[in-house]
C-alpha cells in the first residue's frame, strides 16, 4: 500500500462570524478577512506536520491547491512541493493536483514539475485536476472549456516531458510554436500521474482510458464501488485490467487518544464543508459548462435553492457511512479494514486534520497514525493483496507501459 | 393579431443548422434575442409582426438552434447572420438587437456599413462601460440574473412564473454556457467595436431602459457617440428587458423610426 498524509491547509484564523454573515466563504468573501500573520504561522506549522508525517512512516505527502477560499491556503501546490522536495528525504510528493485548465501556459507547468522531480531526486507523483468550479471564476478561466483545456494541457505536458524538443504544439486552446524546455523530469518515462476526482464520470473514464490511477476523494463506499466498476469496465474495453494498483482513496480520518476528543476534532471536517460558515455557494461552485451535462438538472436546481448540494451530506451521515472516520487507533482500524475490504484501493490518503484542530492535536494525530494505524493498515493491505503502483511495478500509463524510475537508478 | 401567421423552420446553413421563426408579411426585420434566449411568443413579437416580416433566429447554440462546437466569438454569430440574410435574399432590412443580440447587430452593422436600412440597438452589450460594469451572470443564479433585467418583478412572474420551472432553468444554463463559450473574455464587450462603428452609415436608434441594471445606460450613450447617425431613446419604466416590460412603446419606436 501507499499511505499518504493530507491536509487542506485550512486558513482557520479568520472571523467565522463574518463568513456566516456573508453566507459563503469562497470566491467573493473578501480577502480582508485573511490575516497574513496567521497565514505565516500556519504555513510553517504545516511544514512541521509534513516533516513529522515523514518521520512517523507515511509513504507520501499529498498536496493540492485552491483559490479564493479559507478552506485551503495553498494557492499553488508546486510551492509546497518545491519545499518538500528539498526538506524531506523519502516520501513521495503527490500532487493531487495541479489544475490544468487554470494554466495559461502548461509548458511552464511542465518545467516546474520537472524541477520538483529533479530536486526531490525522482519523488514526484504529478496528479492533475480540473480545478473547482469557483476557481475558474477566481482565475478568469472559461468554465465552458474546462475539460477541453484539461485534456489538451495534459497532452502538452506529457509531450514536453517525453518528446525531444524542439517541436511545435498547436491545439485549440494552447499554442506553442517552440516546445523545448531544458528542465525535464528525472523519472522516466515520466513521473506517475494520478487523477483525483469526486463526481464527474467523465474524469473516471478519462483516467481509465489513459491507465492512470484514479483517487476517489472521500466518496461513500457504495459510490466508490461504482467508480471502480466504471474504471474497470473502461480499462477492459481498452484491453487492460483494472485493480488495486489503479485505485486510490482519500479518507477523512482523525485519530486521538480518546473517542470524545477524536469526535470533537473530526467535527472540524465540516468546517471545510461549510457547515460552520456556509462555504459552498451554489452558483459560484457550479458555473455553466463546468459540470457534467448528465448532472444539469441537479445543478440548476441546486443553483436556485431547489435541492441540496449534490456533493454534501450531514456530519452524522458521513460518520455513519464512513466518509469521516474518527476515534482511537483501536476503533478506526476496523473501519479502515472495512473500506479496504470493500473497495480494495492500494493508495490511501489520510486527510487527518482540518479547520481549527490545534497544532498539538494535529501532531498527536500524525504520531498516533504513524505508530499504530499505518502498521496495521499495511498488514491488512498485504493480506488483501493491495499492492501500490510502486510495489506492483505498474506502468505509468497504457501509452508508456513501464514503471517510472529515476534516470540512472 | 398576427398569431397564426408565425412559421418556423430549420435553415441548413453551411456553418450549421439554424432555427428561425418568421411572421408573414411586411418589410423584413431581423430580430436578435438576448443572451438568455427567448420565450416562443411575446406580445412584442406580435406587435412588430403587424408591420414587418419579423425574422427571428435562435442564435447558434441557444434555445432551438444546436450548438456549433467550433464557434468562438460573437463576431462568428454576426457572420452566420450575414449568411442567413444572403440565404433568404433579404434587402432593406431593419436590424433590431436586444441586449446581447444588440451586440451581434452592432458587429453586423460594422461588417456591412450600408447593409441595413435601419439599426435598432436595445440595451446592447458590446461596449465596455467607462464607469459602471456589465452585470456578471457567472456570479448570479439563473433566476437572479433574469430578474435583474426587470424593473417590475411582476412582469417576470407573469412571463416565467414566480417559481420558474426547471426546464426553463436548464435552457438558461445551456444558453449561459454558449454565452461563456463566445463572450467570456473580455466579458460581454469587444474592445475593437467602438473603433469600427464610425463607418456605419445606417441610421440608428439606440433604446435603453432607464432602470437597466444589466448594461449601464452610459453604454447607450457611447453607442450614440460612436455611430454617426444615431439617437438615444430612454424608456422610463423598463429595465434591461425593454421588449418584455414595454412591448408596445418599443414596437412603436421601431415602427415610427
Amino acid at each position: 500500500m501507499h499511505l499518504m498524509y493530507f491536509t487542506e491547509q485550512p486558513m482557520s484564523a479568520y472571523d467565522a462570524k463574518a463568513g456566516l454573515d456573508f453566507g459563503a466563504t469562497a470566491l467573493m468573501f473578501s480577502n480582508k478577512h485573511f490575516d497574513p500573520a496567521a497565514g505565516s504561522r500556519l504555513y510553517n506549522e504545516y511544514i512541521e506536520h509534513y516533516t513529522l508525517a515523514e518521520q512517523v512512516g507515511f509513504d507520501g505527502i499529498m498536496l493540492n491547491e485552491h483559490h479564493n477560499a479559507p478552506f485551503c491556503m495553498q494557492a499553488k501546490c508546486n510551492i509546497f512541493a518545491s519545499i518538500l522536495a528539498a526538506i524531506t528525504q523519502r516520501v513521495k510528493i503527490v500532487l493531487l493536483g495541479n489544475p490544468l485548465p487554470l494554466a495559461e501556459d502548461p509548458l511552464r507547468l511542465a518545467e516546474e514539475l520537472a524541477m520538483i522531480d529533479m530536486i526531490s531526486k525522482g519523488r514526484l507523483v504529478s496528479g492533475f485536476v480540473r480545478g473547482g468550479g469557483q476557481e475558474q471564476l477566481a482565475t478568469g478561466m472559461n468554465p465552458a472549456y474546462n475539460r477541453e483545456r484539461f485534456e489538451e494541457a495534459h497532452e502538452l505536458v506529457v509531450k514536453a516531458w517525453t518528446q525531444e524538443g524542439p517541436f511545435r504544439f498547436e491545439g485549440s486552446h494552447y499554442h506553442h510554436r517552440v516546445v523545448n524546455p531544458w528542465a525535464v523530469p528525472l523519472q522516466k518515462p515520466h513521473p506517475r500521474v494520478w487523477i483525483p476526482g469526486v463526481l464527474s464520470k467523465e474524469t473516471i473514464i478519462w483516467a481509465a482510458q489513459k491507465g492512470y490511477p484514479y483517487i476517489a476523494l472521500s466518496t461513500e463506499i457504495e459510490a466508490t464501488k461504482r467508480i471502480w466498476e466504471t474504471y474497470d469496465k473502461v480499462a477492459q474495453e481498452h484491453g487492460h485490467q483494472g485493480g488495486p494498483e489503479f485505485r486510490g482513496y482519500l479518507q477523512r480520518c482523525h485519530v486521538a487518544e480518546t473517542e470524545e476528543k477524536a469526535m470533537e476534532n473530526a467535527r472540524q471536517f465540516m468546517w471545510m464543508q461549510g457547515e460552520f460558515t456556509g462555504l459552498a455557494h451554489p452558483v459560484w461552485s457550479s458555473p455553466s459548462g463546468y459540470f457534467s451535462p448528465s448532472y444539469r438538472t441537479a445543478f440548476v436546481e441546486y443553483a436556485v435553492g431547489r435541492r441540496s448540494n449534490p456533493r454534501g451530506a450531514a456530519f452524522e451521515d458521513q460518520i455513519e457511512n464512513q466518509q469521516i472516520i474518527a476515534g482511537t487507533p483501536k476503533t478506526v482500524i476496523p473501519k479502515i479494514r472495512r473500506l479496504l475490504e470493500e473497495t480494495r484501493p492500494s493508495i490511501m490518503g489520510f486527510w487527518a486534520n482540518d479547520g481549527f484542530v490545534s497544532h498539538a492535536d494535529t501532531r498527536n494525530c500524525i504520531r498516533l497514525m504513524g505508530e499504530e494505524v499505518l502498521p496495521a493498515v499495511r498488514e491488512i493491505g498485504k493480506k488483501l493483496g493491495l499492492d501500490s503502483p510502486f510495489e506492483a511495478n505498474a506502468p505509468v500509463s497504457w501509452a508508456f507501459p513501464q514503471p517510472a524510475a529515476p534516470l540512472g537508478a | 393579431m398576427a398569431d397564426q401567421n408565425w412559421t418556423s423552420e430549420t435553415v441548413p446553413l453551411p456553418s450549421g443548422p439554424l432555427h428561425v421563426a418568421r411572421s408573414a408579411s411586411g418589410t423584413p426585420l431581423l430580430l436578435l434575442h438576448h443572451d438568455i434566449g427567448s420565450l416562443d411568443r411575446l406580445p412584442f413579437y406580435d406587435a412588430l409582426a403587424q408591420r414587418f416580416t419579423v425574422i427571428r433566429p435562435s442564435h447558434p447554440g441557444y434555445d432551438k438552434s444546436e450548438r456549433p462546437a467550433w464557434m468562438r466569438s460573437v463576431r462568428d454569430i454576426a457572420i452566420v447572420y450575414q449568411a442567413l440574410m444572403a440565404e433568404f435574399g433579404l434587402r432593406d432590412v431593419t436590424l433590431v438587437g436586444l441586449g446581447f443580440g444588440g451586440w451581434i447587430a452592432a458587429e453586423m452593422a460594422t461588417m456591412a456599413p450600408r447593409g441595413f436600412s435601419r439599426l435598432v440597438l436595445v440595451g446592447a452589450m458590446g461596449i465596455k462601460p467607462e464607469h459602471g460594469e456589465i452585470a456578471d451572470q457567472a456570479l448570479l443564479s439563473y433566476i437572479d440574473y433574469v430578474r435583474l433585467g426587470f424593473s417590475d418583478q411582476a412582469v417576470f412572474d407573469r412571463l416565467y412564473g414566480a417559481d420558474t420551472p426547471t426546464p426553463q432553468l436548464e435552457q438558461w444554463d445551456l444558453n449561459r454556457e454558449m454565452t461563456f463559450r463566445i463572450a467570456w473574455k473580455p466579458y460581454m464587450f469587444n474592445p475593437t467595436l467602438p473603433h469600427l462603428l464610425g463607418a456605419v452609415q445606417s441610421s440608428a436608434l439606440v433604446v435603453w431602459g432607464r432602470k437597466d441594471r444589466v448594461v449601464p445606460l452610459e453604454c447607450g450613450e457611447r453607442y450614440v457617440k460612436a455611430l454617426p447617425n444615431a439617437r438615444l431613446e430612454v424608456i422610463d419604466d423598463a429595465g434591461h428587458f425593454v421588449e418584455m416590460e414595454q412591448p408596445e412603446p418599443l414596437a412603436r419606436l421601431i415602427g415610427g423610426f
